[in-house]
């Protein structure tokens, strides 16, 4: 952040009257204009997140009217939870099966896509459909879809004489069958951000290796568009993780984190800790740790953006 | 060779628009199915007797699907009506007047943008509880009155109309307010359709902050709906299940293939900012 020094702390002296009165009006316009907002970040935004900091610290529970100052009792207990680090390495693979697979499967629709312009319209709205989807609705479905015996699923792998196992109840299975579902919701976001990374590649660049011989489709791909959309891969890359990394909808609607903790995420462990057992202070420990996470995730993508603009 | 292009192209396609469209295609044939043909070994698309009138309204009548949609319409127009209230103005002081602690503000709506919603379900859990607002519609809505995000889009919005319209309504003699309402926000249309659509589709699809807030039936929104319903007898049975969950997604599926290229443009336009 630069920091402007603003004209108005230049001797007022240096200003006519009728520029000093319009100067005072606009500072106090400013100041109504932004006053609800600044009452409303300190109450809803700041205030909140001091206050998760503090209730880390405490062992105090909604409701009741005394608490205890632990320090990092509740860390120390989070950091020696089993199930606190099972939950964190669930949270990693799932965010490590996701994200290779939206990502290449975004890129691969994008590039078929833009390739030709037949049907195009029609393509990108039945790729965008999962992304505007009620989540909470079509995990019902794709439960159902999963079903061991009348799923669809199953149903197809006996076509081929397998049998399939039950999916969302066996420890082994359950993560990458939610990961499938992710990659089901994510890929039409990843696909619609290639596609603006594609058309802002310019055209005089596919020129250029065509006279440089470099005209076949896969050429051009290897000379001219994979390269060009290097930045925009790393940008689908951080934002797919980061909604990866937030999952909840499927995991509450379809295994409550089981079978044995096998699917429990980080957010789903937050919220049953918080608001199911009523942990607060346990919960609130949990809260910073993930707020924590997101926010290098956040960073990192501010800084790849502030590096795109370079490119573009 | 543009004719095998064109055919790999499209059958490539083919498959994963598949992957895209099977669940919705699967939810549609099972809504229109008695149980019984449900649990059969073979499997028809399209029904061999037709229950879907019996499904829809198993579906309509034992839970409120249209009040959770009401519910849904309501707490997101209601949001994102405060959300402009609050953030327009804002984002017009820090786009174009001077006053002294603009650069902190700014900094500080930046610091905001970081902090995922998530992260401050505890306190605001705490502090609808001291007010005696859980499980209310207020609930639902104060929470997400304030948005960095809006503040931050507005602000970059309002940069780049020229000064010239601001002066020419100030010697028209337009207050500063009026000004705001009058001739700012009609220019600011596009970005805010962009982040009205933003704001929209997720308040209508969370499902995190509205199983917090509140219990009662009465005042779910349509994610924290369906999930009532699978838990009550009626959605035992597959295919009201179905049924109901084609009555939770339609409206905003709907609503998406109305105006395709402005919710591509909302959705993208801001996680490109």
């Amino acid at each position: 952040m630069t920091l402007h020094v603003s004209a108005d702390l230049a001797p007022t002296g240096a200003l006519t009257p009728s520029i000093a009165a319009r100067r005072r009006r606009e500072r106090g316009t400013a100041w109504l204009a932004i006053t609800p907002a600044l009452g409303l970040l300190s109450l809803l935004l700041f205030g909140p997140v001091l206050a998760v900091m503090l209730f880390s610290l405490t062992d105090w529970q909604i409701g009741s009217s005394t608490f205890h100052f632990l320090g990092l009792d509740n860390y120390r207990a989070l950091l020696s939870d089993a199930l606190f680090w099972k939950t964190l390495s669930n949270t990693g693979l799932y965010v490590v099966l996701v994200v290779p697979g939206t990502v290449l499967l975004g890129l691969v629709v994008a590039l078929l896509i833009e390739a030709r312009p037949g049907l195009r319209s029609f393509y990108r709205a039945a790729h965008f459909l999962p992304v505007m989807s009620t989540m909470a609705a079509m995990a019902i479905v794709w439960g159902a879809m999963l079903h061991p015996t009348i799923g669809l699923v199953n149903r197809l792998l006996a076509e081929f004489g397998i049998i399939g196992v039950n999916w969302l109840r066996d420890e082994r299975t359950v993560l990458p069958a939610l990961a499938v579902i992710g990659i089901w919701q994510n890929f039409g976001f990843a696909m619609v951000l290639f596609v603006a990374g594609l058309k802002s590649i310019p055209r005089s660049l596919y020129d250029a290796a065509d006279i440089d011989g470099a005209d076949g489709m896969l050429e051009r791909l290897r000379t001219v568009t994979l390269p060009m959309l290097g930045p925009a891969t790393m940008f689908v890359v951080i934002l797919t993780a980061t909604r990866a990394f937030e999952v909840f909808d499927t995991v509450r609607v379809l295994t409550q984190g089981g079978p044995n903790f096998a699917s429990d995420v980080l957010l789903h462990r937050l919220y049953t800790e918080s608001f199911d057992f009523l942990r607060t202070g346990y919960g609130a420990a949990l809260t910073v740790v993930y707020l924590a996470i997101v926010m290098l995730l956040t960073l990192v993508q501010a800084r790849v953006l502030d590096r795109r603009v370079h490119y573009s | 060779m543009p004719r095998l292009g064109e055919l790999a192209r499209h059958g490539g396609l083919l498959l994963t628009t598949a992957f895209a469209l099977i669940p919705f295609i699967w939810m549609l044939s099972l809504s229109l199915k008695p149980q019984a043909e449900i649990f059969q070994p073979a499997f028809h698309l399209w029904p061999q007797s037709f229950h879907g009138f019996e499904n829809y309204r198993i579906a309509l009548t034992s839970a409120p699907m249209l009040r959770f949609l009401l519910n849904g319409l309501f707490v997101c127009a209601t949001i994102f009506l405060l959300q402009m209230l609050v953030c327009v103005p804002c984002a017009y002081a820090l786009a174009k007047l001077r006053f002294r602690g603009r650069d902190t503000l700014f900094s500080a709506v930046l610091v905001g943008l970081l902090v995922p919603p998530q992260a401050l379900a505890i306190p605001h859990f705490v502090l609808l509880h001291v007010f005696g607002l859980l499980d209310t519609y207020a609930a639902l809505i104060l929470p997400w009155t304030i948005s960095t995000l809006g503040i931050f889009l507005m602000r970059q919005f309002f940069r780049a109309v020229p000064d010239e319209l601001i002066d020419a309504a100030r010697l028209d003699g337009l207050g500063e307010f009026e000004i705001i309402w009058r001739v700012m926000l009609p220019v600011a249309v596009p970005a805010l359709a962009a982040f009205g659509i933003f704001s929209v589709v997720a308040h209508w699809n969370d499902l995190f902050w509205p199983l917090i807030a509140v219990r009662s039936e009465e005042l779910s929104t349509p994610a924290l709906g369906i999930l009532l319903f699978r838990d009550d007898e009626a959605g035992q049975l597959m295919g009201p299940l179905m049924a109901g969950s084609v009555i939770i997604v339609a409206p905003l599926i709907l609503a998406f293939l109305f105006a395709q290229q402005r919710f591509i443009d909302g959705i993208s336009f801001t996680a490109n900012n």
